[in-house]
């Protein structure tokens, strides 16, 4: 007899977990998330679209660009972007190259979006300083390297409403995954 | 199924009561046994086991970047020690305290939510066990540069059970708009390193995990908690995670543009290649190795994988690809996790070339290099599966290399 009250009182309990995760689930109100505030989502936030939703106010040019990139990039990348020792990655060069049995894939060469060079240097680099720049110099630094491979003029202005529409030269060359591809033979 | 005389059975161990009698009669041990070590608070294992993550020469400007791979040659059944888990940085290993850290999930979502660790153990927990495996691995094969063992050729993947709470439940609560399509995860390395997910994964099988194989996942695993995408290239499971953006657009992120990225012949490019596809390895006798006798028994055994599902089946040939059999499967039934093969083999002492081929449950077959080649050509360099091939030699070494190459 208790035991099947106990199977009953089981049965019932796991009812009202399972109504407590649907409710859960329909989202009624969240029950264990804490509301996180526009400030908290400002601080966080540093997603740049393509579109150019995220990237910042100010602005800058690659002819400011060159000094910051001295000091704070060439290090690694060298003083036009051509990488050093074979161990850092060169940003130039490479057009014409991704079609053929050594394709060099690099800003110009490979990088579907301008906007992706912004926000790849303001979360990632200088590498050993990621998160330092502001958004003046990142905005010199990525018209920098665009300069660099020939994409905007030395003085042309980088900001939130030119830089999304700068046409990169590889913008075209993606293709969604088509795999599976092989059709191995048993 | 046979049965055991009982009779036959009190003969047993009644000889064998003799046996262990006659021993005690007999002079003392050779050897006094010395008392062994004391109690400890934390196990480690025997002095006598030396197995380690390969890791690349040390001449690196970078050490916080590259990667350290699984030795899976030495590895038993599924599980990987978490200590010997791959590696993957792109930034370093961060020290995380919990206490500090929080997930935040905004973007096209009603309620913008923060958790703290604390918060995730309250929901329903799940256990899984599955593979992560970086899609780089076995890279160098493809352009014939092929690895010397398995820890070289395929030891960016490794297995845990993982412990998280599904990301579909965090999502509910903070009520996703009908136009999101992406979630954009970020983690909390120093580079801040971030993918674009499609929101079907995420509210199909995907987990924020915190545990791994029975406690709290490893600092190199993303602690205190990591995007778990079952099946998935390794990189889109983001470690140290700290932020997942729900967006209409995929956020073009330069580990899903500059890398992680296909080369086609016509200079085109793959891009979001998500699914690992169907893999195995021969882990034993593998490359390094010696076997350890001459012409005898001996057990052919590897690891088996797929993104897509279970493993259905692994064959191994042991004549360079002629002829094939069906190896055995170890509990086979867990999804997008390693399934162990085994088959016996009577090594006749002379030279062989052993190789396996995984079939998936959608009916998927693993390639072989040649046929991969055939049809993507030599700049592709992400997401490699190619039937991998040792070779036994007369003298009981095994290479990577064929004989006289």
């Amino acid at each position: 007899m208790s035991g099947r009250m106990g199977a009953c009182r089981m049965l019932r309990r796991a009812f009202s977990i399972a109504v407590l995760w649907s409710v859960a689930a329909l989202g009624q109100q969240a029950r264990i998330g804490k509301p996180a505030g526009e400030d908290k989502i400002k601080a966080m936030d540093i997603t740049v679209f393509p579109d150019g939703r995220g990237l910042p106010a100010g602005g800058g040019t690659a002819a400011k660009g060159k000094d910051i990139f001295k000091e704070k990039c060439a290090v690694c990348h060298n003083d036009q972007g051509q990488g050093r020792e074979g161990q850092y990655p060169s940003l130039v060069g490479g057009k014409g190259t991704i079609n053929t049995p050594k394709p060099v894939k690099t800003v110009g060469s490979y990088w579907p979006y301008a906007t992706t060079v912004f926000d790849y240097v303001r979360r990632a680099m200088p590498y050993d300083q990621p998160g330092t720049l502001q958004a003046d110099e990142t905005y010199s630094l990525v018209g920098f390297v665009l300069n660099l491979n020939g994409i905007v003029g030395e003085n042309d202005v980088v900001d939130k409403d030119t830089l999304p529409k700068v046409k990169m030269p590889n913008r075209d060359g993606f293709v969604p995954d088509a795999r599976p591809d092989v059709k191995a033979k048993r | 199924m046979k049965k055991i005389d009982p009779s036959r059975r009190n003969v047993l161990s009644l000889g064998a009561g003799l046996a262990a009698l006659t021993a005690c009669n007999s002079a003392k041990q050779e050897t006094p046994s010395m008392i062994g070590a004391p109690l400890s608070k934390l196990g480690s294992r025997s002095t006598h086991v030396t197995s380690v993550r390969a890791t690349p020469p040390p001449d690196t400007k970078t050490p916080a970047t590259g990667s350290s791979r699984t030795p899976l040659q030495d590895s038993y059944g599924i599980i990987t020690p978490s200590g010997l888990h791959f590696e993957r940085h792109h930034s370093g290993v961060p020290d995380i305290d919990p206490a500090n850290h929080e997930l935040l999930i905004h973007g096209l979502v009603e309620q913008p939510l923060v958790y703290k660790l604390e918060d995730l153990k309250r929901f329903p927990s799940v256990s899984r066990i599955h593979f992560v495996e970086c899609s780089g691995n076995g890279r160098s094969e493809y352009s014939g540069n092929l690895g010397a063992d398995p820890a070289t050729s395929h030891g960016l993947a490794s297995c845990s059970e993982w412990t998280g709470v599904p990301v579909k439940l965090l999502l509910a609560e903070a009520k996703v708009k009908p136009e999101a399509k992406w979630v954009i995860a970020e983690g909390g390395d120093a580079c801040r390193l971030t993918r674009s997910i499609p929101m079907a994964k995420l509210l199909d099988d995907a987990l924020i995990v915190y545990g791994q194989n029975g406690e709290p996942i490893r600092p190199e695993q993303g602690y205190p908690m990591r995007l778990l995408l079952p099946g998935w290239e390794g990189n889109t499971n983001t470690k140290w995670l700290r932020r997942l953006n729900v967006s209409d657009v995929p956020a073009m992120t330069t580990h899903e543009t500059a890398y992680y990225t296909d080369l086609l012949p016509d200079g085109k490019a793959r891009q979001f290649s998500f699914e690992v596809e169907a893999k195995s390895v021969i882990t034993r006798p593998a490359g390094g190795q010696k076997m350890p006798g001459g012409a005898g028994t001996y057990e052919i055994t590897g690891l088996a994988w797929s993104g897509r599902g279970k493993i259905q089946r692994v064959e191994v040939s042991i004549d360079g690809g002629k002829t094939w059999k069906d190896a055995e499967l170890q509990q086979a039934g867990f999804t997008k996790a390693f399934t162990r093969f085994r088959m016996p083999w009577d090594w006749d002492g002379g030279a062989a070339s052993l190789q396996s081929r995984a079939t998936d449950e959608t009916g998927y077959l693993q390639p072989s290099g040649d046929e991969m080649l055939a049809a993507r050509g030599r700049n592709y360099s992400y997401h490699n599966n190619q039937i991998k091939v040792w070779y036994v030699r007369a003298d009981g070494s095994v290479s990577h290399v064929a004989q006289g190459v």
